[in-house]
């Protein structure tokens, strides 16, 4: 801001200020999300009284229940409870599992995180050589084929392409394991032997010491992260190219250069270390971007994540449950872009001012 | 004087003249990129797959015929198999092609204006308008977008119109984003200035002299988008919340074709090489268009 750099202040107070304008925004941001939900969840056709008291209640059991979801209130009234109920972390019961919303994004969110973990680490582990490889000999074979790589990944289908990954590694060759996060067999050896900690079945099978359903998990779940971190990287060596070709034009590379540093210090270590800072936010970026593509994936390989969980609420007309695990997708993106957007400050001097 | 030494007069005598020379140098730079061209033709397969649909198809796309179902590619006819009902795949893909359109068209005449309204207001007012407006946009930004249409097709209800409308809802906040930075920087020249001098309002500018700048930009944006589109209207079809059958929307024949994917593999395949195929096009000319209207990217 302008006004900001004429008037000398201290950086604890400069920091304060960034701080406080940090959770200003979040809580804005959070306030809307949930004022859409909210919105979306009064246009719909389904009468939330009579998923409570049934077809044949009666007119005075009907109203009875209309006043008791509070639902006679002004609208302005019913908001607000709304957003305090959300913010005590109560999004109703949902009608499929009679559990409490959030009960329930908490068994299966693990699932999901998982899942979208390893996807980021492939995409990370792909991507950023992929970048870097074609940034430095542009319009080679290899630039064309890293952006041709890219451009299929931004035009598939996902849920497609897992159902490929499906037919061929599972059904004609048989490398990995079908959908579900293990096979029924090892489904009661699991629940036997290992405890649940996190939720994430190879770190709970891991800390039980338990290597044969950590086997299993790990050909169900190579699959789906692939498919996921096929798309993370899509985007990861884009933007990698993008950030490199611009550090290698640099003048402090050129000095690198001449001073007769070999080829590979300047681009690895050198260059590659200034890219890091964007880069940052670019996988933060992407690691939320893997929250949408997974309940797409979720569906096809029948991931019981917080995607799939949605979808079969969807279909259950379960409200309480889709706009619950709405607003948890939606207040995690933000987190996720928060986070990476203070990471940039905190890393890279510059952009702290 | 034949066509190509009138389009390269370095003197125009029109003002004609002079844009159709630019358009023409323009379509060369674009022609020079055989990955551009090869978009173009893709696009260019697909309108025309859409309007002589009738005449490509060899079958009608929604006659069942159980004697020939679930036919492999090739055999009986059937150009690229047949579905559960003996429904010829190629058929339905044809016709498709006109639902897939249908959705990328109305999406594309809704989002991007709205967004262009959005985002020429917020920049060319500023202040409080521009905060609001913003912070509005910001909330839209931060959901994922499939997930914020799942939401609005749960309240709406499934069906085709339905989903370009949740697609829309959740399409226009970058439009926004991308019209407010054009506006940022065209709204203290002098020629808008001296607009203003003449005693114009700010709808007249806003709508004459601030959004024919923000177009070129938009409309990139627009065309790489149109990928997304298609990805995220056949990821609804894919679920059951876009078109219902027995519509030969692309994502739906794919859902139904999941069911015989080990045994009948071209039932869920070949829908899916349509939409491939098809968003590839888009994103290719996408690039192309890019690097022709937006000369600072051209060096990429």
């Amino acid at each position: 801001m302008a006004e900001s750099t004429l008037i000398e202040t201290s950086p604890l107070l400069r920091t304060a200020r960034q701080v406080g304008g940090f959770l200003v925004t979040l809580a804005v941001t959070l306030l809307g999300l949930l004022a859409v939900t909210f919105v979306i969840g009064r246009v719909v056709p389904i009468d939330p009284v009579l998923a409570v008291v049934g077809e044949r209640a009666t007119t005075a059991q009907y109203e009875a229940a209309r006043e008791a979801l509070g639902l006679n209130e002004p609208l302005l009234t019913q908001f607000l409870i709304y957003v305090g109920d959300a913010l005590r972390g109560d999004f109703g019961r949902s009608l499929l599992t009679s559990q409490p919303v959030l009960s329930d994004i908490a068994r299966v969110f693990p699932a999901t995180l998982e899942l979208s973990t390893i996807a980021t680490i492939f995409g990370v582990a792909l991507g950023v050589p992929a970048g870097v490889l074609a940034a430095t000999r542009p319009g080679s074979w290899v630039d064309q084929l890293v952006r041709l790589i890219g451009l299929a990944g931004y035009s598939m289908p996902i849920f497609w392409l897992g159902l490929i990954g499906l037919l061929v590694f599972y059904g004609n060759l048989g490398w990995v394991g079908g959908p579900g996060r293990l096979d029924t067999s090892y489904q009661f050896t699991f629940e036997l032997d290992v405890t649940p900690v996190t939720g994430m079945i190879l770190i709970d099978s891991a800390l039980a010491g338990a290597w044969d359903v950590f086997a299993n998990a790990l050909t169900h779940i190579i699959l789906p992260a692939g498919v996921l971190g096929y798309y993370s990287m899509a985007y990861i060596s884009r933007m990698t190219r993008s950030f490199m070709m611009n550090e290698l034009s640099q003048e402090y590379v050129t000095t690198a250069r001449v001073k007769g540093m070999p080829e590979w210090r300047v681009v690895w270590v050198h260059a590659l270390r200034n890219v890091s800072v964007p880069l940052i936010t670019v996988i933060a970026l992407s690691y939320a971007n893997l929250l949408e593509g997974s309940v797409l994936t979720e569906t096809v390989f029948a991931w019981p994540g917080l995607g799939l969980y949605i979808t079969n609420a969807l279909f259950s007309a379960d409200m309480n449950a889709v706009m619950g695990g709405t607003v948890i997708v939606g207040a995690t993106f933000v987190l996720l872009n928060m986070i990476s957007d203070v990471l940039y400050k905190l890393i890279d001097p510059r952009a702290r001012t | 004087m034949s066509a190509t030494t009138w389009l390269r007069d370095p003197n125009p005598r029109s003002r004609l003249q002079a844009r159709a020379g630019q358009a023409w140098l323009g379509w060369l730079r674009f022609a020079r990129n055989p990955l551009a061209m090869t978009g173009l033709v893709i696009v260019l397969a697909l309108l025309f797959a859409a309007a002589a649909a009738p005449l490509i198809a060899t079958h009608d796309p929604v006659a069942q015929e159980l004697a020939g179902r679930l036919q492999p590619p090739g055999s009986g006819g059937y150009l690229l198999g047949s579905d559960e009902f003996g429904r010829d795949i190629w058929s339905r893909l044809v016709f498709g092609a006109r639902i897939t359109l249908y959705i990328v068209a109305l999406v594309t005449v809704t989002a991007p204006v709205f967004g262009l309204i959005i985002g020429t207001v917020s920049g060319y007012f500023g202040g409080w308008v521009d905060t609001v407006l913003m912070r509005v946009t910001d909330i839209f930004l931060a959901f994922p977008r499939l997930i914020l249409a799942l939401a609005f097709v749960a309240a709406l209800g499934p069906g085709i119109e339905n989903a370009v409308l949740a697609i829309a809802l959740t399409a226009w906040p970058p439009y926004a984003r991308v019209a407010r930075a054009e506006t940022l920087t065209v709204r203290n020249s002098d020629y808008i200035a001296a607009v203003r001098l003449q005693g114009a309002g700010p709808g007249r500018i806003i709508l004459g002299h601030v959004m024919p700048m923000c177009l070129p930009s938009v409309i990139i944006r627009v065309t790489l988008d149109m990928a997304g589109i298609i990805l995220t209207a056949a990821g609804l079809g894919f679920l059951g919340l876009g078109a219902q059958p027995p519509l030969p929307e692309w994502g739906l024949m794919i859902s139904s074709g999941r069911k015989f994917l080990f045994d009948q593999w071209w039932v869920a395949t070949m829908p899916g090489l349509a939409i491939f195929i098809v968003s590839l096009g888009f994103n290719l000319l996408g690039d192309g268009l890019r690097d022709v209207l937006d000369p600072r990217s051209a060096s990429r």
